[in-house]
């Protein structure tokens, strides 16, 4: 069936973690009858367990539908989903620039949070009509009409029709699917143009290479068609192009401007499609690409390591496997004279990092050890070279440094006014500089701070949320590289340097690391046949210093009647221990406490 | 066959000792002293039966083997004179301390007793009282008096270590006692909490010694007795020349020995095998040993023989097993010389007083 332009609706759904976006979307899903309902299962979008899990979108999806409105006609309504991190923040807004509306969704007894308006402001850039929603309104803490005043005063939208939905239940979700015909424009665009399709979003199929996710803004493409992406300038054959359904795609002939489908054109490799780039025709190409294009750079790294030094290659398959289908992830090999054979990985931020750390353990059953996340630092040295340093293995003789910057993030804190002070404390702990505050309503404030990246990788987040009882949200963006002082505070164990636990700090901050990391390593370290000195430096500088005791003795119980079962079980166990045992140069720490070190948590 | 050691584990005690895991029962009758007796001797003779055995040491140990008085005590040992050679066997008796003799010492010396140990462990009566002990000091003398006018002339006496309460002072003054007794033999061990006794369940109220105060105790005890001709030979055993504990040497040199009596281990043919802690499967009369795979392998005669004095050297090791001591053994006791707990040359691998307190983690270093 072909739908005039007029019936198109694409739009996204906008929400903070847990506001029930992807509910919505299911909800939607079910009210269009775009998949039988035995085999919808809760969150169809959210195809990854861990997504499931942790009640985030990680990627973005979309899905075409078809839904009858009250007026009699059919609508099709191209519902792109978008990940709901700060992490994901350009992906998020790259699926935004593909859609003329979006669906904001605020929960009814939480209120507006970080995410909520850090999304609100990709729309409004996008120059998307916003649609708000209040949900959970069944639940017992749901205070529409406080809601309804945050959504008015803090983003400065009409709320006197919010729809109040349960996306649970499905109370009144049908208001919303009548609002989006209503209020979203349909999509615009000159078919006689040339070919400009913006990728939003992109996987890979094993048979077919990698599938693009497009919004077609200018002209048509179809089958046999050669395109050319224009940010990398390669060419492919268009092989096949359709729509997205929500459990199978549909192919057409062609698909033209105020579409959105999937163009599949042989193409090897991710890192060539990438998101946000512009498809367009090689033989008529446009002039200019859409705006907004820009590669994704990772902003946290650290070490990644299988347990097992036998895994390695095990490891490398998953990342590789990972990359498939996340060009935002960026692994090489790197050494250890601790951890052995392992990765440096980089990632878009701690979300991230945590979602690959857990899929490489769970879905590929891999055990691994990761070192203290990184940020990169800019180092100019004397001669004026300047160089990136994302492992502190790497960190120049301070007698070569010129200047060294780190980057720094703009961050917002949503947080009832009750734990402004002690929201403020924690921020200036991490050398913060304070930017503004603004009341949201008469007990709920938003705080701007510029915080080093740095201090917010070092567990900011655990932080916030037991400084405030998991009532603050945050929201953090990089916005540039500020001087400061860093030094590279080095480990030693029993005179040997630890390469494994070094890491750059704030000169400020190099004592209290020091002193706290001694002293954990203190309380892990079991006592060795010898004394071990730990020591953490600057340099050659020693800064702190702890000494783990040596053993001074084990049983030397009556070993009776020839009872050497009992010996011999010993040392059974003590090879099994030795098994996970940490070999840090003459020191054995066992695997465990050795990967409670790395965490550094306090 | 060369002569091995035998052991017999009588599982009888008056009362149980508050530190003590090893097995006895407190429920005697005379019924089941007799029984027990009966089925040693039998299993003796089966044993004799089954392969030709020559013992040159008996160890009646426990529990405490004094229970089962100077009646089945001699019909253990003639069973055992009149089966097998016992020629100038070392033949020891468990006794403790007691105000009243349950046995009659000169007895059992003439039917071929020769050497007793005696469950002293301290010389404080405090400390005794702690342990649960059922006798003061006089009456450790009394009982060492009674041994030698006995005629004993081989006497160990049994000394602890890290008792609640002790001090280095009152420690001396035990050493300082034991010495004064004229006494041939000390083993001296370190308390130790095992599972499921009333001082394992009631650590938490008892005044226990920390790790640098028990190992300050032991060097001071190893070098009182070195002043005194007193010669340490294994980490938890001291003798005057010559009176070393043959039986126990078997344990630690990975000689053969036959264990008896529940709970009993033993060593024959390169297989080890022991009883199970039941009195009741012991007195059924059947053979029901838990076998505990092959012994005496390259690791299992390191690991045992370290914790003597004289360690290991290539000599005993390529008597043994035709070869030198691997390279890699001397490597990695040669990297705790430094830290004074091994003792390397080119030919053997000693740990020494220090390298002994921490002997099952640095024996593990240096085997693993």
């Amino acid at each position: 069936m072909l739908f005039p332009r007029e019936q198109i609706r694409n739009f996204s759904i906008i929400a903070h973690i847990d506001h029930g976006k992807s509910t919505l979307a299911d909800r939607i899903l079910e009210l269009t009858e775009s998949v039988p309902k035995r085999e919808m299962s809760a969150q169809l979008l959210d195809n990854m367990e861990l997504e499931k899990e942790r009640g985030i979108t990680i990627k973005a999806r979309a899905v075409s539908l078809i839904y009858k409105a009250e007026d009699g006609k059919k609508y099709i309504f191209n519902l792109i989903d978008t990940p709901g991190h700060v992490d994901f923040n350009y992906e998020v807004s790259r699926a935004l620039a593909a859609c003329e509306g979006a669906v904001l969704v605020v929960d009814a007894s939480q209120g507006i949070e970080a995410q909520t308006l850090a999304n609100t402001y990709l729309a409004i850039e996008a120059g998307l009509e916003i649609v708000p929603v209040i949900n959970k309104i069944d639940l017992p803490g749901a205070d529409p009409e406080r809601v309804k005043n945050e959504i008015e005063d803090v983003i400065g939208l009409s709320a006197d029709e919010v729809p109040l939905i349960s996306a649970k239940t499905g109370f009144n979700v049908k208001t919303v699917l009548e609002r989006i015909v209503s209020d979203v424009p349909p999509p615009n665009g000159d078919l006689e143009k040339p070919l400009k399709a913006l990728i939003f979003d992109s996987y890979y199929d094993s048979y077919k290479g990698v599938i693009i996710y497009v919004r077609i803004k200018d002209g048509r493409v179809k089958m046999g068609d050669t395109i050319r992406l224009m940010a990398t300038g390669a060419e492919f054959v268009v092989v096949e192009c359709g729509f997205l359904h929500a459990t199978n795609l549909e192919r057409k002939d062609e698909l033209i401007a105020g579409e959105v489908g999937y163009i599949a054109a042989s193409i090897k490799s991710i890192g060539d499609a990438r998101v946000g780039d512009t498809v367009t025709n090689a033989q008529n190409p446009a002039k200019e690409p859409l705006p907004g294009y820009r590669t994704v750079n990772p902003v946290v790294f650290c070490g990644v390591y299988p347990v097992d030094g036998a895994k390695y290659g095990d490891l490398r398959d998953a990342l590789e496997k990972l990359q498939l289908n996340d060009a935002a992830l960026i692994f090489e090999p790197e050494t250890s004279i601790a951890l052995g054979f392992g990765f440096r990985c980089g990632f878009l931020g701690l979300l991230h990092m945590e979602i690959i750390q857990e899929r490489l353990e769970r879905e590929y059953n891999l055990e691994i050890i990761t070192t203290a996340p990184s940020v990169i630092y800019k180092i100019t040295k004397n001669d004026g070279e300047v160089v990136y340093i994302d492992n502190p293995t790497n960190y120049p003789e301070p007698s070569l440094i010129q200047k060294s910057e780190e980057p720094v993030a703009n961050v917002h804190i949503y947080v009832p006014a009750d734990y402004v002070g002690n929201v403020m404390e924690l921020c200036q702990e991490r050398r913060g500089t304070f930017k503004d505050m603004k009341y949201l309503d008469k007990d709920r404030v938003d705080i701007q701070y510029t915080l080093p990246l740095n201090e917010i990788v070092y567990d900011f987040f655990d932080k916030l949320k037991s400084k405030t009882r998991g009532y603050a949200s945050f929201d953090y963006e990089v916005i540039g590289y500020a001087e400061s002082e860093l030094v590279k505070l080095d480990i030693l164990l029993n005179g040997e340097i630890v390469d494994a636990l070094s890491f750059i700090v704030h000169r400020e901050k190099a004592y209290l690391r020091a002193r706290k990391m001694a002293e954990k390593l203190k309380e892990k370290i079991p006592r060795q046949l010898f004394e071990v000195p730990i020591q953490a430096c600057i340099g050659a500088k020693v800064i702190a210093r702890e000494t783990v005791k040596a053993m001074r003795k084990d049983v030397l119980a009556k070993c009776y009647g020839g009872d050497i079962t009992r010996k011999k079980k010993l040392l059974e166990k003590q090879k099994e221990g030795k098994k996970r045992m940490r070999q840090i140069g003459t020191v054995e720490v066992p695997q465990d406490a050795f990967m409670s070190i790395l965490k550094l948590d306090d | 066959m060369h002569p091995i050691g035998l052991y017999i584990h009588v599982p009888f005690c008056e009362r149980k000792c508050p530190y003590c895991n090893f097995y006895s029962t407190t429920k005697i009758t005379d019924e089941i002293v007799d029984r027990y007796t009966n089925i040693a001797c039998n299993t003796l003779i089966k044993y004799k039966e089954k392969m030709e055995l020559s013992f040159d040491t008996v160890y009646f140990g426990g529990g405490t083997p004094s229970l089962l008085g100077n009646k089945n005590l001699i019909k253990i040992v003639k069973t055992i004179k009149d089966n097998f050679d016992l020629f100038e066997s070392e033949v020891t008796l468990e006794i403790n301390p007691t105000t009243l003799p349950i046995v009659n010492l000169k007895q059992l010396r003439e039917e071929g007793f020769n050497r007793l140990s005696i469950g002293v462990q301290s010389a404080i009566d405090r400390e005794l009282k702690i342990l649960g002990r059922q006798y003061s000091k006089k009456d450790i003398e009394n009982t060492i008096k009674l041994a030698k006018t006995a005629g004993f002339k081989n006497i160990s006496l049994d000394l602890m270590l890290a008792i609640p309460e002790q001090s280095i002072e009152s420690l001396k003054e035990s050493i300082n006692f034991f010495i004064s007794q004229d006494i041939q033999h000390i083993s001296a061990y370190l308390l130790k909490l095992e599972k499921g006794t009333p001082f394992y369940k009631n650590k938490s109220k008892l005044k226990l010694k920390n790790e640098d105060e028990e190992a300050e105790m032991y060097l001071f005890l190893v070098s009182e007795l070195a002043n005194n001709g007193v010669k340490q030979y294994e980490i938890s055993n001291f003798a005057l020349n010559g009176y070393e504990s043959r039986h126990n040497l078997k344990y630690w040199k990975c000689g053969d020995y036959l264990g008896i009596g529940p709970s009993a281990h033993s060593f024959i043919d390169g297989k080890r095998f022991y009883y199970q802690r039941s009195l009741q499967k012991f007195l059924s009369g059947e053979l029901h040993f838990i076998y505990d795979g092959n012994g005496g392998t390259i690791e299992e005669y390191i690991m045992l023989r370290l914790r003597l004095s004289e360690g290991i050297n290539n000599k005993l090791f390529k008597q043994r097993f035709g070869i030198n001591i691997p390279q890699i053994y001397f490597e990695k006791a040669k990297k705790f010389q430094k830290y004074g707990l091994t003792i390397v040359n080119e030919s053997s691998i000693k740990l020494t007083t220090k390298g002994f307190l921490v002997s099952n983690e640095l024996i593990s270093r240096i085997l693993l």
